[in-house]
């Protein structure tokens, strides 16, 4: 029987981070990009609650909390850019959207 | 009158003449007349000569009256002591005969020019210039200091310019006018030098003072042959004024002028003046000057003779003539003839400027035709003028009777007694030479115009006897060409009151003298008569003309007269032989001798020559000077300038392509790596986020 | 203290500028007034000032027998770094040196003036910086400290420059470029004398303390000078000092072979600028030289005198000949000018009363002299818009009265007796006849009488002279305004022909402490090595 450690935890949290990371990498809609940034939010506070739990140390719980907060906010944000984005560039496409370049 | 009135008299008349030119001058703009006011005055001018030599004559004849006054004064100065310029009035014998001479001719000329230059143009401004003239050939004759003679001498220089250049619409007239002037500036330069050494040895200007200086044994640079050579440098004055050998040159062309001005400056007065120069200055010429100046005198009494020969212009002729007759005259004073080279200064300026009026005379008879070839018989149309002009010519040539026998007479026998002394021939030979010469070219020059038949019928018809204005200074000067004025011995002028009484004895102190000047005791002159600043001689032992010479004088005077008689008798005998009674050709003569001929015609070729050497010499330095200033000194200039600008321009260069190459260069590499870089700004979020996580990775795999 | 006339002569112009300065444009009669205005009054001033001159007092070195001093402490800065204090003193004063330097400068600028009076090409420019160039020219003749003097000697050379650069001919930015260049190259070696005399020279304040100072006065005590000051006597320096000192006022003169650029700057200036350049500006280099290089200098002159009178004599003769050559009547007259500025420097070289006395009254004549020549240049220029000696031909018969002017200023220019010229030279010739060193050398220098005579008559001859040249039968006689210029100068040139003592005793007692001075300093300075 294999005990559930926080190695496993951690595991699952760097998968989860390297599927954001991917998703963030290679998707071309916005909004995919955006979805990654979730995922790995989400990664960080299965980290955030494991350290938590396994340190005996329960503010790792709150930081968790807070970053779903932000989270939301972030996505609302972050929709928002996507929205005026597309109004201006008719597109949601990350790749044709470089006028950071200049 | 006093002594002191005497002075201001001289002063007045010499100051009139000034006035009248100011008068004339700006009155002239205004008024028509003006010219009389030039008139009167001159003829007040001569009255008060006239007053002023009988009184200086008869009350004072052997005082000479000085007066000076201190033109500028620097006072003490410490190098050079006290420096003072004054000028001085001299009245002496010599002045007030020579001032009679002068205002009288000039008034003669301005009389006989009211009619001869009537309708000109620049009529008043004509008499204004002979007002000045006059002015300034009156400081020369009374000037009793160097510095004095040397700014009337300037003077007289310019007033010749003016009137030698009066028609100066004629090119020859302005180019005669600027050579004149040219060529006495050559002879006063020599002159100036002079003074300068004088000035520096003695610090004054006055003859007196600096002759006493020079009896004291005070030499300039203590030599002798330094006061040879400062009297020859001041002598180069007179040279250039009186037209001497090898200055002579102005004076044909001076010509140019209106004829009673040749007259006037250019015969009687102010070619004299070198000869009175010599005069006031013979007291420190030594004898080595006195030889040289000789020379110089025989070279121009026979040159221009010889020229004279040929010329078929009437004034030209009778310039050549002038020029010799100065010669003779410079030429008596170098052989010690002091009272008969004056003595014919004054005879000649009578009859010469007689001579050159009654040529004027003619020449407006004929309307202004100068050539003699288109005159002759003139004598019948013209008999005023014909007679007094034949008696002048009686003068010049030496005829008994005359003036002008009396004073040739004494040079000769001046020349011939200096040959006895010394042995020295030469001088006597030019005399008698000369005096031939003179005599045939005078009267080929009156029969040619006055005799036989006219060969310009048409000018010869229209001819018509001058006005009695211009008749009456005829008849005046021929006058005066009679010997009973000057002497009651019609053959010896040694005898008679002008030369024995009224012709000072100058004193003689250069340490060089002729042996035959000896010295003598003399008394001193009464002190009661004399001006302040007098004049009077401090010296004891004088040197007067010994009774040597007198005596040799004495003795070669008849033989002297003899030959003398017998030449001028040859030259007008040929002069009849050929023209008068044609019994010989002169054309076949001329070819006969054609480069003799050649030379005389050509004038011995001395403007050409002049012409090809000093002026043409002078024009390339000064255009080759020019050449330099504006290619060389001016292009180093400029040369500095362009390698200035070469530098600069290289260092622009440099500046543009090293310098800042360098910092363009840096720009580039930074450029350059910028490139390079820029490659990762996609401006894609995505690469920026692999970017960072490959970053990361790497980072986290350096920190362990 | 006494009425300031020094400082009211050299600032009226100033204050004249100013009040230009605030005209409109368009006022240019009112500009015009105002500048004869101004200059009228300082030639009244100029008159005022010489009736209270004391004729007795020398000046040169001693500054009690200055006159009209004005003298307080400028500039002062104290400890200044290692320097200890420096000091610059406004000090102006006049002896009989400046004195005719001060009457040609203020009545050839009221002649200029005159001249100046068809200028309508930017009025107001040009006769602002004509006063400005006036303040300068003055100032340069009264300043008796090196540094204000300096400072005077640039400050006119600016104006000049503009004045040709803008107001002249076809090639005036050559010539203003070349006149600005030459000047400045000299004012170069100007300063760094100047810089190394103040090193030198050490004055004693009343409170006894001694400063480094820019006195000219106190330079020209041999007991003023520092031990081991590198221009202290007996220091070789001393030459080369006196050398580049000398070349700097030479191109001022302008002496051969630094004198081509006044030609130039001559055929380009406008009448009004040549008769300032020919009447005052090249006394400035004469009038240097014997106020700093003689006094500050005696011993090295003393050495250097043969050379220049040697420099002297070449003026006299290269000019004459130069100006023999010229086919442009103005080139001519400046040719003459470099001629005439010879007689100048031979009258210096004798370094005795008499020739210092004739070149003094022969920097005078020859200012009024060439003056009225330039303005006779530009008359006809004027008029006929040519200068081109052969153009003309007759003009005596078109216009009889401007003939005579030019006659009588050409038989002045080569020294006629009765006019100015003739006294000027006659004493130059017989001051250095005088010392036997130079005395072959002013004998050549005669020769310069003949030249003068030769090319002044042969122009004459080709310009007014011979039959009309039917070209100009229209030129018209002298008008009013140009018989005030004429007039004058004319008045002038015959006044001091006549008497010139007038002038000689206004100079008199400064030249004798000026020839004791320099008599007592061979004995005193020794005689130096040279380099």
């Amino acid at each position: 029987m294999i005990t559930i450690g926080l190695t496993h935890y951690l595991i699952i949290s760097s998968i989860l981070f390297s599927l954001g990371l991917f998703g963030i990498i290679t998707r071309k809609n916005a909004i995919m990009v955006l979805m990654g940034v979730e995922l790995i939010l989400n990664a960080a506070n299965i980290n955030f609650i494991a350290f938590g739990k396994y340190n005996n140390y329960n503010h790792g719980q709150l930081y968790a909390l807070f970053v779903i907060v932000l989270a939301a906010a972030e996505a609302a944000i972050a929709l928002a850019i996507v929205l005026n984005i597309y109004k201006n560039f008719s597109t949601v496409n990350v790749d044709e959207i470089d006028t950071l370049k200049d | 009158m006093t002594d002191i009135q005497l002075v201001q008299l001289a002063i007045a008349i010499l100051f009139l003449p000034l006035l009248g030119f100011t008068a004339v001058i700006f009155a002239g703009m205004k008024i028509k007349k003006a010219y009389l006011i030039e008139v009167s005055i001159i003829i007040l001018a001569f009255l008060a000569s006239v007053f002023l030599m009988v009184q200086k004559l008869v009350y004072f004849p052997d005082v000479n009256i000085v007066k000076e006054f201190t033109w500028v004064n620097l006072g003490n100065t410490p190098l050079l002591g006290p420096i003072q310029w004054d000028l001085g009035i001299i009245v002496d014998n010599l002045s007030v005969i020579m001032i009679f001479v002068v205002t009288l001719i000039s008034m003669l000329v301005h009389l006989f020019s009211i009619v001869y230059m009537h309708g000109d143009k620049r009529y008043n401004r004509y008499f204004a210039y002979l007002g000045i003239f006059t002015f300034s050939m009156t400081g020369i004759v009374f000037t009793h200091n160097m510095l004095m003679m040397y700014i009337f001498w300037e003077l007289v220089g310019l007033s010749s310019y003016l009137l030698i250049g009066f028609w100066f619409e004629k090119k020859s007239a302005s180019d005669a006018s600027k050579k004149a002037f040219i060529v006495n500036r050559i002879g006063d330069i020599g002159m100036f030098s002079g003074i300068l050494i004088l000035f520096a040895t003695y610090k004054t200007f006055t003859f007196e003072t600096i002759f006493n200086e020079i009896a004291k044994g005070h030499l300039p640079f203590g030599s002798e042959l330094w006061l040879t050579i400062t009297g020859l440098l001041i002598f180069a004055g007179a040279i250039g004024k009186s037209a001497q050998f090898p200055l002579h040159v102005w004076l044909p062309d001076a010509m140019e002028g209106p004829t009673p001005v040749s007259a006037l400056i250019h015969a009687a007065t102010m070619v004299a003046a070198g000869v009175y120069l010599v005069v006031r200055i013979f007291a420190l010429l030594s004898a080595d000057a006195l030889m040289i100046i000789a020379t110089i005198g025989a070279i121009s009494a026979f040159i221009p003779a010889t020229i004279a020969l040929t010329q078929n212009d009437i004034k030209k002729v009778l310039a050549y003539s002038t020029v010799s007759q100065l010669g003779y005259m410079i030429m008596a004073l170098g052989v010690g003839a002091f009272h008969f080279a004056f003595f014919h200064l004054i005879t000649h300026a009578f009859f010469k400027a007689c001579l050159f009026l009654g040529s004027g005379s003619v020449i407006h008879a004929m309307h202004h035709e100068q050539d003699i070839r288109n005159m002759g018989g003139l004598k019948k149309k013209l008999p005023v003028t014909y007679a007094t002009f034949l008696m002048s010519t009686l003068a010049i040539s030496g005829v008994p009777l005359t003036s002008g026998f009396l004073s040739k007479d004494g040079i000769l026998a001046g020349t011939w007694a200096f040959a006895g002394l010394t042995g020295n021939y030469l001088f006597a030979a030019v005399g008698f030479l000369v005096a031939a010469m003179t005599a045939f070219y005078m009267f080929r020059l009156v029969i040619l115009a006055f005799h036989g038949e006219p060969r310009n019928k048409e000018k010869y018809d229209h001819a018509h006897e001058s006005p009695w204005l211009m008749a009456m200074p005829l008849v005046l000067l021929a006058g005066l060409s009679v010997f009973f004025w000057y002497t009651p011995n019609p053959i010896d002028g040694g005898k008679g009151w002008f030369v024995s009484k009224w012709i000072n004895e100058p004193t003689l102190v250069a340490p060089n003298k002729y042996e035959f000047f000896k010295e003598k005791e003399v008394s001193q002159i009464s002190e009661a008569n004399v001006v302040e600043h007098s004049a009077k001689s401090n010296a004891n032992h004088e040197v007067m003309f010994s009774e040597t010479y007198t005596e040799a004088m004495h003795h070669a005077h008849y033989p002297a007269m003899i030959l003398s008689l017998i030449v001028a008798g040859i030259g007008i005998f040929f002069s009849f032989f050929i023209y008068q009674w044609k019994k010989a050709d002169p054309e076949k003569i001329a070819n006969k001798i054609k480069p003799l001929y050649n030379l005389s015609y050509n004038k011995w070729y001395f403007d050409e020559i002049y012409d090809a050497t000093f002026v043409k010499g002078t024009l390339l330095l000064s255009s080759a000077l020019a050449w330099i200033d504006a290619k060389i000194i001016d292009g180093i200039v400029d040369g500095s300038a362009d390698v200035t600008r070469a530098i600069s321009r290289f260092s622009g260069k440099f500046d543009s392509v090293v310098v800042d190459g360098l910092v363009n260069f840096m720009a580039y590499l930074s450029g350059f790596i910028g490139l390079i870089f820029r490659r990762f700004q996609t401006g894609k979020v995505q690469t920026y986020v692999v970017l960072v996580v490959f970053s990361l990775v790497i980072i986290l795999f350096l920190l362990k | 203290m006494n009425f300031p006339y020094l400082s009211l002569l050299t600032f009226l112009p100033i204050v004249g500028m100013v009040l230009i300065l605030f005209l409109p444009k368009t006022q240019s009669v009112v500009v015009k007034s105002i500048t004869l205005v101004v200059t009228g009054l300082q030639v009244i001033l100029a008159g005022f000032m010489l009736s209270s001159y004391n004729y007795a007092l020398g000046g040169i070195n001693d500054p009690n027998s200055f006159q009209f001093i004005e003298k307080f402490r400028w500039i002062e800065i104290s400890n200044f770094s290692w320097l200890g204090t420096i000091k610059i003193d406004y000090f102006l004063g006049i002896d009989g040196l400046s004195v005719p330097m001060v009457l040609l400068t203020s009545i050839i600028t009221f002649i200029a003036t005159l001249a100046s009076w068809k200028i309508d090409k930017q009025v107001k420019g040009y006769f602002a910086l004509f006063l400005l160039l006036d303040t300068g020219m003055m100032g340069v003749f009264v300043a008796l400290d090196f540094f204000l003097f300096y400072i005077f000697w640039e400050l006119m050379l600016l104006p000049m420059y503009f004045l040709i650069g803008i107001w002249g001919g076809k090639r005036r930015e050559y010539a203003a470029i070349k006149f600005f260049l030459y000047t400045l190259l000299g004012s170069v070696f100007m300063l760094l004398v100047m810089i190394g005399l103040y090193f030198s020279v050490q004055e004693i304040l009343p409170d006894g303390s001694r400063v480094f100072t820019f006195n000219l006065l106190a330079m020209m005590d041999k007991a003023n000078f520092i031990d081991g000051g590198i221009l202290a006597p007996m220091s070789s320096l001393r030459m080369i000092a006196y050398i580049a000192l000398f070349i700097g006022f030479a191109i001022k003169i302008p002496m051969f072979p630094f004198h081509t650029w006044l030609p130039d700057a001559h055929v380009e200036a406008p009448t009004a600028i040549s008769v300032i350049l020919a009447g005052v500006l090249l006394k400035m280099g004469t009038y240097g030289i014997l106020r700093i290089c003689y006094p500050i200098f005696p011993e090295i002159t003393h050495q250097l005198g043969w050379y220049i009178a040697l420099f002297g004599m070449i003026n006299i003769i290269y000019g004459a000949l130069c100006a023999m050559a010229q086919k442009d009547f103005k080139k001519l007259i400046a040719y003459s000018s470099v001629s005439h500025m010879g007689f100048v420097m031979l009258g210096m070289a004798s370094m005795n009363t008499a020739g210092i006395s004739g070149a003094i009254l022969q920097m005078f004549n020859h200012g009024t002299i060439t003056a009225m020549l330039f303005i006779i240049v530009g008359v006809i220029y004027d008029r006929a818009h040519t200068r081109g000696i052969n153009d003309f031909g007759g003009l005596a018969t078109q216009m009889p009265i401007y003939t005579g002017f030019v006659t009588l200023a050409f038989f002045a220019a080569i020294g006629l007796p009765g006019l100015s010229g003739f006294v000027s030279e006659a004493f130059v010739f017989l001051g250095a006849f005088n010392e036997a060193g130079i005395r072959v050398v002013t004998i050549i220098s005669t020769l310069g009488i003949l030249l003068g005579a030769g090319y002044m008559l042969w122009t004459l001859q080709r310009i007014f002279l011979g039959p009309l040249n039917e070209k100009w039968n229209q030129l018209k006689d002298l008008d009013l305004r140009e018989y005030a210029m004429l007039v004058p100068l004319t008045i002038i040139i015959i006044f001091l022909g006549v008497y010139p003592s007038s002038m000689l005793n206004l100079m008199n007692s400064s030249v004798n402490a000026m020839v004791d001075f320099m008599a007592k300093a061979k004995i005193l300075y020794g005689s130096v090595g040279g380099f």
